[in-house]
């Protein structure tokens, strides 16, 4: 059975290595290929659940021992596999809605005429990902994290052609290399504190550390995490890597890849809960980031870049719930899941909406789409009730726990959390309720663009609405099949453990404040998009929604302190460099050479003149002779 | 007197002849110089030979002088040598070994 | 006088001789670096080792004072005056300084080396004075012929070498090899033919015959001198003497002659102003 671990790599591995150098010939069948690849990883992943499921809870580690990667006395790297709950969750996750996403880019890709290539990236990112998760070592989970930032960056920048989408890719890469580093440094560290990176020797023997390495550890996975999964400071990726195709958008910058950091930080708790100091910063950055993306997905016209705002705010819930430690750990994995569903169908719809519009994204030229791409209407629905948390539907169990665990941390941090929390479910019903007006109500708003053609939507293929229908239908049910009776926490609590905290509010009443508060922020909404026309061109906007616009002015930020910033401190490198090193270097060149051109002169090849030397140096000599017998 | 005077007549044309040596151009008069050092130096081994009463000095000054006869032969054929080449005796005209 | 003291001094006529001789001596040494031609200098510098042939025998070196004669003043000093003659007897040096400082660092560097010599040998206590007399006993040439024979016999014989490879040296430097045939008459006149560069033997020197008149340019019609006429070698030393104001000025002597002997007054331009003024 553990065999079938290295397979589900194998699978969308080989996938990739035969559609990217099978050449053209795999034109025809190559979206099949790769589509298949995926499913049968799916498959594999089902046969293990089964299982595990079958296994006594205490039993539910799998450890597939592959070869020894680098064996150097004391650094000792395995290319080890190990499948417990938190992995088997994740690879759920992974394969099935990223065979769904194949399934659904079979029909969105149609056109391209790189669709093979495209199929191969992503099979690339499912074995990465499946590496980054199955790994039993930090090390090896290191190289899925870059092979996932890798099909990242290739897939974003998908359509190289649009210098947009090259750049934003650049973008993401390099944002993502400072969040890399931050892993790198953690796993240096662990290295050093415990003597080996694999999660076994690590996480046991987390409590044995001093709490100020654990505390360095802790910040530096954090670090990571942030890069990977576009949280403050390191958020500024995500809104651009919207470019890539939105297939890639569903999968990697909704479901799967920017939750690495999430199940980063999961994975390595039992660091977490020996630094309280690392804790604490995992919370402030989830709470900061969840209104932060909120925020911007508020101001967004985009659809796409409004969906993103709206990850980085749920990946703020979940980073929030991972920060909380043992009380939030199974609730940010649930979210996780729950999110990957709604948020992967959102992704599709939004595609779907796009690929009947012509490919344009600004929600101002659509309007009254419900009539158009009912299906589409349908599922894009479900995945926006789940998301804002109705009543019944995934994201309302998910996130009403999370704000629950985050009262639950006590204290003032509890309040102000719970609050930052609250508040971000009452923005995330007045943005998703927006995009949903502004794109499926209201009259249409479309205009022939300048080569006079009109968009004629219409709803998408078959290939396109199974998937969406799919996710839609986990979107309402996942959430109530994972929280009734527990299944999901009694699931995962082996792994990540539980406690339950002893929260100031009772669990009604924060589901009632959560009902207000989702109320109050559709409500808004109506008022603003529902019972008036939309305007086709934004309005100027108060201050903040034209900062939020400019995504909170984070590139601004970006470039006045760190490309500045930069360029200054190397600017004033150079001149260091030129004046003072150089300075020195050339200075003592100049010297000895000058001294040398004066002494140079002492050879001036007469015989007398070395004559005259040697006689001064005889009467030296014996002025010295005389003055050592004086002496 | 002192023999000891001998000594310092000895050591006064040593640096006559040391200083004709810097100062003269003419390698025969430069040569002329080196002798006269040489004789100076027997001077002085004569007179030591006397202040010791033994003739070891007086031995070190005749070979000083066969010494200094062969190098007159040498030298001077070195100068004549050269007239012929640079047709000057000049010390100064020879001055290859400037870069 | 005690026998003790006799070792601290000399005679009163020793004493006497050294400092006549010695200024001498002195003065013959500086002359020897100071004069302008090498003939001099090599004069002076004979002279110069005459007086240290005196000194010799003054201090009992029998056998070095009569080599220091016949080796030195004979031998190496006539060897120096044949390459001064092979260089050119005449050619004056000149005392100018080329090398700037050269000659201000040498009288530093002399007068430096000549303090600390004075000061090294005033500094030693050289009170004990021996004398020759013991050594002599059995005779100045016998006492070093004792001593080189049997203590220094091996230096001696490597002095023998010494010479030798000495005057091999000499030779080989000298020895200039011929690696052509020696061009006979025949062969040069064929040549000077050839070349259609003067066909006649080279005009013969100068016609004044005051001096040796080789080293005098012959005069061309027009009265410039021409160099060809002088000897090569001359030519080469840059002995040429130019004898065009010569003449002139032995011509005005025998005008001036001329005329002392015709008792005629010389014509002046302000003769000619007398009769007017006369006239007057």
């Amino acid at each position: 059975m553990e065999n079938l671990i290295a397979l589900l790599i194998a699978a969308p591995l080989l996938g990739a290595a035969v559609l990217l150098t099978g050449g053209r010939r795999l034109d025809r069948v190559g979206h099949w290929i790769g589509t298949l690849l995926s499913a049968a990883s799916f498959v594999f992943g089902l046969i293990l659940f089964v299982d595990l499921l079958g296994k006594n809870a205490e039993h539910r580690t799998l450890i597939k021992h592959l070869f020894s990667w680098v064996p150097v006395a004391g650094f000792q790297a395995d290319a080890t596999f190990r499948l417990d709950q938190l992995s088997m969750t994740f690879v759920l996750l992974i394969t099935g809605v990223g065979s769904l996403i194949h399934l659904y880019s079979v029909g969105y890709m149609e056109h391209d005429e790189r669709r093979r290539r495209f199929f191969g990236y992503l099979n690339l990112f499912l074995a990465a990902m499946l590496l980054l998760v199955l790994a039993d070592n930090y090390l090896l989970l290191y190289v899925g994290w870059e092979g996932v930032g890798l099909a990242s960056y290739l897939l974003i920048g998908f359509w190289q052609h649009k210098p947009s989408a090259a750049t934003a890719a650049k973008k993401a890469f390099l944002v993502n290399r400072v969040g890399d580093m931050g892993l790198s440094i953690a796993i240096m560290l662990m290295f050093t504190t415990f003597g080996s990176f694999a999660f076994g020797p690590v996480l046991s023997h987390a409590t044995q550390a001093s709490e100020g390495k654990l505390t360095a550890i802790g910040l530096m996975l954090l670090l990571a995490a942030c890069g990977k999964s576009a949280q403050v400071p390191l958020q500024s990726w995500l809104g651009d890597a919207m470019e890539g195709p939105t297939p890639v958008s569903a999968l990697i910058h909704a479901a799967t890849m920017v939750t690495a950091g999430v199940y980063l930080i999961v994975r390595s708790g039992a660091v977490f809960n020996a630094a309280p100091d690392a804790q604490l910063a995992v919370t402030v950055v989830g709470a900061v980031t969840l209104l932060f993306g909120a925020i911007v997905g508020c101001a967004k016209d985009d659809i796409k870049k409004a969906l993103a705002g709206s990850t980085m705010s749920q990946i703020g819930y979940m980073v929030l719930a991972a920060g909380l430690g043992p009380i939030g750990y199974v609730f940010a994995i649930m979210h996780l899941v729950t999110h990957g569903f709604f948020k992967a169908g959102l992704f599709l719809g939004a595609g779907s909406v796009m690929h009947g519009m012509n490919d344009e994204v600004d929600m101002r030229k659509y309007g009254g789409l419900r009539t158009y791409m009912p299906v589409t209407f349908i599922t894009f629905g479900l995945g926006y009730l789940a998301i804002i948390g109705f009543p019944g539907l995934s994201g309302f169990f998910s996130k009403d726990k999370i704000i629950e665990a985050a009262f639950a941390k006590g204290g003032t941090e509890g309040w102000i959390l719970g609050g930052a929390a609250l508040l971000g479910a009452a923005i995330t019903a007045f943005y998703m309720t927006r995009v949903m007006l502004m794109t499926f109500f209201g009259e249409k708003r479309w205009q022939p663009d300048e080569n006079g053609n009109e968009p004629h939507p219409h709803e998408s293929p078959r290939v396109m609405r199974i998937p969406m229908i799919v996710l839609a239908v986990g979107s309402v049910f996942a959430g109530g099949l994972f929280s009734i009776g527990d299944r999901f926490l009694h699931w995962l609590e082996p792994v990540t453990g539980h406690s339950e905290g002893h929260s100031p509010v009772s669990a009604w009443t924060v589901t009632g404040a959560t009902m207000v508060c989702l109320l109050v922020g559709v409500g808004i909404a109506w008022a603003q998009y529902g019972r008036k026309p939309v305007p086709a061109v934004a309005p100027r906007g108060s201050l903040l929604t034209r900062a939020a616009r400019r995504d909170l002015l984070q590139d601004d930020f970006n470039h006045v302190v760190l490309v500045r910033g930069g360029e200054h401190l190397t600017r004033s490198l150079v001149y260091v460099d030129h004046t003072l090193v150089d300075g020195v270097v050339n200075g003592t060149a100049a010297g000895f050479g000058g001294l040398s051109g004066r002494l140079r002169r002492l050879q001036n090849g007469f015989a007398r003149s070395y004559a005259v030397s040697m006689f001064g140096g005889a009467a030296l000599l014996v002025a010295a002779t005389l003055l050592m017998r004086a002496v | 007197m002192n023999p000891v005077n001998y000594l310092y007549l000895a050591a006064l044309l040593f640096t006559i002849g040391a200083t004709g040596v810097l100062i003269r151009r003419n390698a025969i008069v430069v040569f002329m110089c080196i002798e006269l050092m040489l004789n100076a130096c027997n001077l002085a081994f004569v007179t030591f030979s006397r202040m010791h009463g033994n003739l070891d000095g007086q031995i070190i000054a005749f070979f000083t002088m066969v010494v200094a006869a062969a190098e007159v032969v040498v030298g001077l054929a070195i100068i004549v040598s050269l007239f012929r080449t640079r047709h000057s005796a000049s010390v100064d005209d020879a001055s290859l070994m400037k870069l | 006088m005690s026998p003790q003291l006799a070792a601290y001094t000399t005679s009163t006529g020793e004493a006497f001789q050294f400092w006549v001789l010695g200024t001498v001596a002195v003065i013959g040494a500086l002359c020897t670096v100071l004069m302008k031609k090498a003939v001099h200098s090599a004069l002076c510098l004979a002279g110069t080792m005459i007086i240290l042939a005196v000194f010799y025998l003054a201090n009992g070196a029998y056998f070095l004072g009569v080599v220091q004669i016949v080796v030195y003043t004979g031998a190496i000093m006539m060897l120096f005056l044949f390459v001064v003659m092979l260089v050119g007897v005449t050619a004056a040096d000149s005392l100018k300084e080329t090398i700037k400082g050269q000659r201000w660092l040498a009288l530093l560097c002399g007068a430096g080396f000549g303090v600390l010599l004075f000061a090294g040998i005033g500094n030693a206590s050289l009170k004990e004075f021996d004398g020759i007399g013991q050594a002599n006993a059995n005779g100045n040439v016998e006492g070093l012929a004792s001593l080189i024979f049997t203590k220094y016999v091996f230096a001696f014989e490597i002095t023998g070498a010494l010479l030798i490879t000495a005057a091999v040296g000499a030779m080989v430097l000298t020895h200039r090899e011929r690696t052509e045939r020696a061009k006979t008459q025949r062969e040069l006149a064929e040549q000077r033919v050839r070349e259609g560069k003067h066909l006649p033997p080279l005009p013969a020197p100068g016609v004044y015959a005051r001096h040796n008149a080789v080293d005098i340019a012959g005069l061309l019609p027009d009265g410039t001198p021409s160099e060809l006429t002088v000897n090569k070698t001359l030519r080469e030393r840059g002995q040429i003497r130019d004898v065009s104001a010569e003449a002139l000025g032995d011509l005005r002597a025998l005008e001036q002659r001329a005329e002392e002997r015709l008792e005629r007054t010389e014509i002046e331009p302000a003769t000619f102003k007398r009769p007017e003024e006369a006239s007057k």
